[in-house]
């Protein structure tokens, strides 16, 4: 029901672009939402929307260079507090700390956009075939996924930035490390979300019609499996992306970043600024971290609420204000009807029948969850 | 929303009074009125049947008896159960009045009971939520109930778990759960749907039993007219919401007023045994010959034997009806023909390839001379791609036409041919209802103008003026283009009229075939004969001489 809850008022021609834009996860999710759930989407986007202008945008408005320490009035002085030459101040090292953030948010989105690309076809891939197919090749990638599961995202992302940057770390050569890490363990987490879905949709009766009509494997995979099953990827990809930036803040933490004359980065920042705290030197670590804090943040409402959103029995609706029966025939396209009772026969008929036959005999809900 | 009623001086003697009841219910698309100001009322020991389409407001309205509706739903006007309003009810006071006051019995029996605990728990669940019980008490009760109920050995079978119970003894438990605390009302939502006609009759039985020997008033929801004339006293009929008319069950049937229930009722299938003029005899499309199919079991359990040993033939331009209770193998020979499941003994012959141990190269170029209608329209078309998109899959996966506009001018025809307007061609297949999904299914299977249609139960997932609609349009599609078909359905009244020969299936075996006149006119085997007695009529007069037969055949 949740696939095709997409409310396309039959009048339109369905293939027109505007019914495409409004078919877009995000673009849809937004549209559907209502209330508190439309907050965190709208506060998610925005705070990310920020993140990724700012990232582009960075060579205009960072007011220094990462690696700059001098302009032409001299070195710049360490640890200046908050002024009007250094709007947040400078580091131990004289960097500018507005700048470092603003440069900073360039690598977290290039670590996202490396990481992401790099993970998300071969586990799609990976996780359709696995899924689809099943037998041997199956149970071979789960185990293998499973495995990879259990490593620590920052003890592979560790040995890979030793391996792949050999202790020099520029800027191509940290993010590599990040993103490279980060894929190795993303891949099982598509793997896992698609092959689920794959081995639902496989039983679906479409896909045995398809089968019946005499489709070979790969066009069922890809026309009737493949498109069916990406409905919880954006979910997947927003927390990933958050994770990818705490892995990518944590490897600079630990000292396995990149050179601050190479880019900026902000868990490099936060460890340099360790021994400031005690000093009373807030400004060196606050934003930095503040940063890491906000993108994470941002990036886990949009998933958040996107989840909450693909799921009919947590999304909330409009309630009604005074709607008379008219206006509903009137607002209701034609097929909304069949699919209204349908909800209704989803939550009733089927998930609900255990839960209500235990309501009917009068105990609480409490007490059934016991 | 009205104020709490507490008394009403004429109706107290009611067991349920629902008084302009309105359900609106919020969805993606709009607001939806489930139900448009309904007043009815059920009396103390009487069985109400409620009937309509599905869609019509009245599992909403049962529902709402319980206080049942989700969240999206609100309700204005009152329902009076032993003089209280449910709708304005607190959830405390709901809580105290579900169980006690009115009970419900589901649909599916195998959802309705929680898998983990053992049923007697579940009972004494019930028990123990509105009195202060001892352990040993509520067990008492709970055997009790059971053998009341028709539970063989209750003692014993109160500490069985759910999966230990058949589809029917699991209703008897959901009925058993529903009767302990001796409501004055039980819903009954569609309580035989799930269940196979002969379990149905037993679990109908069994409800009547309630009504006589507890003075239960039931409220029975169906789209069964069948049921409705064996079991009901009083019938409302709804339509989108409203109620059409409301009659005793007798003047219901012999003198319905509304149009609507006209129709209803002319749409029922009935038995009639019309001998069909058999195609002309050829060499068989299909042929099984002590057909086996296994199903593997876990590591070091034997397998399932779904199918064992099934000979039949089917003929060019023939209709053979494969009929059968769930689990008697009906679905899973279609299947197999379709090359969906594996063939694991004997053989079959599928226009003249072998399916024992076929290999998918060699049956492929054959899947084009067959077509599979499958059973639930609303699953089996991709959600992702439009109508006309999934009618022309056939046609481009075997060349036909390269792409989905190529082939537009074909699915045009074809959409026009199963009685849909060409501009349906561009919708998403949720923007259909159940009927049109199933004649573009039909459609889809009739695009490469097949020899042989492989139906599977492709009415049942409908409502029953829709299903008239669909067969007929099936009986003319196979006149028209003269294909063969297997149509596999579980209800005799759909196969009388379609088929020109029946399979009767029992437990994976033949238990007749033959001409569909002389199977379904004069049965020869005892499972066929007991198959036809449980079937329903929608008479109410014919209903009860028969139940009386059925009753007088078991106990001689």
């Amino acid at each position: 029901m949740s696939l095709n809850s997409t409310p396309v008022a039959s009048t339109e021609n369905p293939r027109s672009l505007r019914a495409i834009w409004r078919r877009l996860p995000v673009i849809h999710h937004l549209r559907q939402s209502v209330g508190l759930q439309r907050g965190m989407l709208v506060a998610g986007l925005i705070i990310t929307g920020l993140f990724v202008l700012v990232a582009i945008f960075a060579p205009l408005l960072a007011p220094y260079g990462y690696g700059q320490l001098r302009d032409d009035s001299g070195r710049f002085a360490p640890q200046q507090p908050p002024g009007p030459a250094h709007l947040l101040g400078t580091t131990v090292g004289g960097y500018d700390v507005l700048s470092r953030v603003i440069w900073g948010s360039q690598t977290a989105l290039l670590v996202i956009v490396f990481a992401v690309l790099l993970s998300i076809f071969a586990g799609i891939l990976l996780g359709l075939v696995s899924g689809y197919l099943g037998g041997w090749v199956d149970r071979v990638l789960v185990v293998i996924a499973d495995a990879v599961y259990a490593f620590p995202t920052l003890l592979l992302a560790i040995v890979t930035a030793i391996v792949i940057t050999g202790g020099e770390s520029d800027l191509l050569g940290g993010i590599l490390a990040a993103a490279i890490s980060i894929t190795v363990v993303f891949i099982p987490q598509y793997f896992r979300v698609i092959r689920a879905e794959a081995v639902r949709v496989k039983s679906e009766a479409f896909v045995e019609s398809a089968k019946v009509i005499g489709a070979k494997a790969p066009r069922v995979m890809f026309r009737h499996v493949l498109r069916n099953s990406t409905r919880t990827l954006p979910l997947i990809f927003t927390l990933n992306s958050s994770e990818a930036i705490l892995t990518l803040a944590g490897l600079g933490f630990l000292g396995f970043g990149i050179e601050p004359t190479k880019a900026a980065e902000w868990g490099y920042d936060l460890n340099k600024s360790l021994s400031d705290v005690t000093a009373g030197i807030w400004w060196t670590s606050v934003f930095p971290g503040l940063a890491i804090v906000l993108v994470v943040l941002g990036i886990t409402l949009i998933g958040e609420s996107l989840n909450d959103l693909a799921d009919p029995r947590l999304r909330a609706r409009r309630r009604r204000r005074g709607a008379t029966a008219a206006d509903a025939a009137a607002s209701a396209p034609l097929g909304s009807p069949a699919s209204a009772t349908d909800v209704v026969g989803v939550t009733s008929a089927s998930e609900a029948a255990a839960a209500s036959s235990t309501a009917t005999t009068g105990i609480d809900d409490q007490e059934a969850g016991r | 929303m009205s104020a709490t009623q507490t008394t009403g001086a004429a109706s107290t003697d009611a067991a349920v009074d629902i008084r302009d009841l309105d359900v609106v219910f919020t969805t993606d698309g709009g607001d939806v009125h489930a139900v448009d100001h309904v007043s009815l009322q059920v009396q103390p020991g009487e069985v109400l049947a409620i009937v309509g389409e599905s869609g019509s407001g009245k599992t909403v309205t049962a529902r709402t008896i319980l206080g049942l509706l989700p969240e999206t739903a609100t309700a204005t006007g009152a329902v009076l159960l032993r003089g209280t309003d449910v709708v304005s009810a607190s959830p405390a006071l709901l809580q105290q009045l579900r169980g006690a006051d009115a009970a419900m019995v589901f649909q599916e029996p195998s959802t309705a009971l929680n898998p983990v605990y053992t049923v007697g728990w579940q009972i004494a669940e019930g028990l123990r939520a509105h009195a202060k019980l001892s352990k040993a008490a509520a067990r008492t009760k709970a055997i009790d109930i059971l053998r009341r109920v028709g539970i063989p050995e209750p003692e014993e079978r109160v500490d069985y778990y759910p999966h230990q119970f058949s589809g029917g003894q699991k209703q008897r438990v959901v009925i058993a759960m529903a009767l302990v605390l001796d409501p004055a009302v039980i819903v009954a939502d569609e309580p035989t749907t799930a269940l196979d006609v002969t379990v149905q009759a037993e679990i109908l039985d069994l409800l009547r039993r309630c009504r006589d020997e507890f003075g239960t008033a039931i409220v029975l929801i169906t789209h069964n007219m069948g049921v409705v004339a064996d079991l009901a006293d009083r019938v409302v009929v709804m339509y989108r919401g409203e109620t059409v008319e409301t009659a005793p069950v007798g003047e219901l049937f012999a003198n319905p007023q509304a149009d609507y229930t006209k129709a209803l009722l002319a749409a029922v299938p009935k038995l009639e045994i019309v001998d069909r003029a058999q195609p002309e005899p050829a060499a068989p499309l299909v042929s099984a010959r002590d057909l086996v199919i296994q199903y593997p079991g876990r590591l070091g359990r034997p397998g399932f034997t779904a199918v064992d040993g099934v000979s039949f033939d089917l003929g060019p331009g023939e209709v053979l009806g494969l009929v059968g209770e769930s689990g008697s193998g009906k679905t899973t020979i279609g299947r197999a023909i379709a090359g969906l499941t594996k063939v694991t003994g004997g053989s079959l012959d599928v226009l003249g390839v072998e399916m024992n141990g076929m290999r998918e190269r060699d049956f492929r170029p054959r899947r084009r001379e067959i077509g599979f209608v499958f059973q639930d329209p609303a699953t089996s078309f991709n959600p992702l791609l439009t109508i006309a998109q999934c009618v022309a899959e056939p046609l481009i996966v075997h060349g036909v036409a390269r792409d989905a506009s190529a082939a537009r001018g074909r699915v045009d025809e074809l959409l026009e041919a199963v009685q849909l307007p060409r501009a349906y061609g561009d919708r998403f297949p949720h923007e259909l209802s159940g009927g049109q999904r199933q004649r573009a299914s039909l459609a889809r299977a009739l695009a490469l103008d097949p020899k042989l249609l492989i139906a599977d139960e492709p009415t049942s997932a409908l409502d029953v003026s829709v299903q008239a609609r669909v067969l007929e349009l099936f009986a003319e599609l196979q006149e028209r283009f003269g294909f063969a078909s297997l149509f596999i359905t579980h209800d005799l009244a759909v196969v009388d009229q379609l088929a020109h020969r029946v399979v009767v299936l029992h437990r994976g075996q033949v238990a007749e075939q033959g001409r569909a006149a002389e199977v379904l006119g004069s049965p020869q085997d005892p499972y066929t004969r007991r198959l036809l007695a449980s079937l329903p009529v929608p008479d109410p007069v014919r209903q009860a001489e028969r139940r009386e037969e059925r009753r007088r055949a078991a106990d001689a």
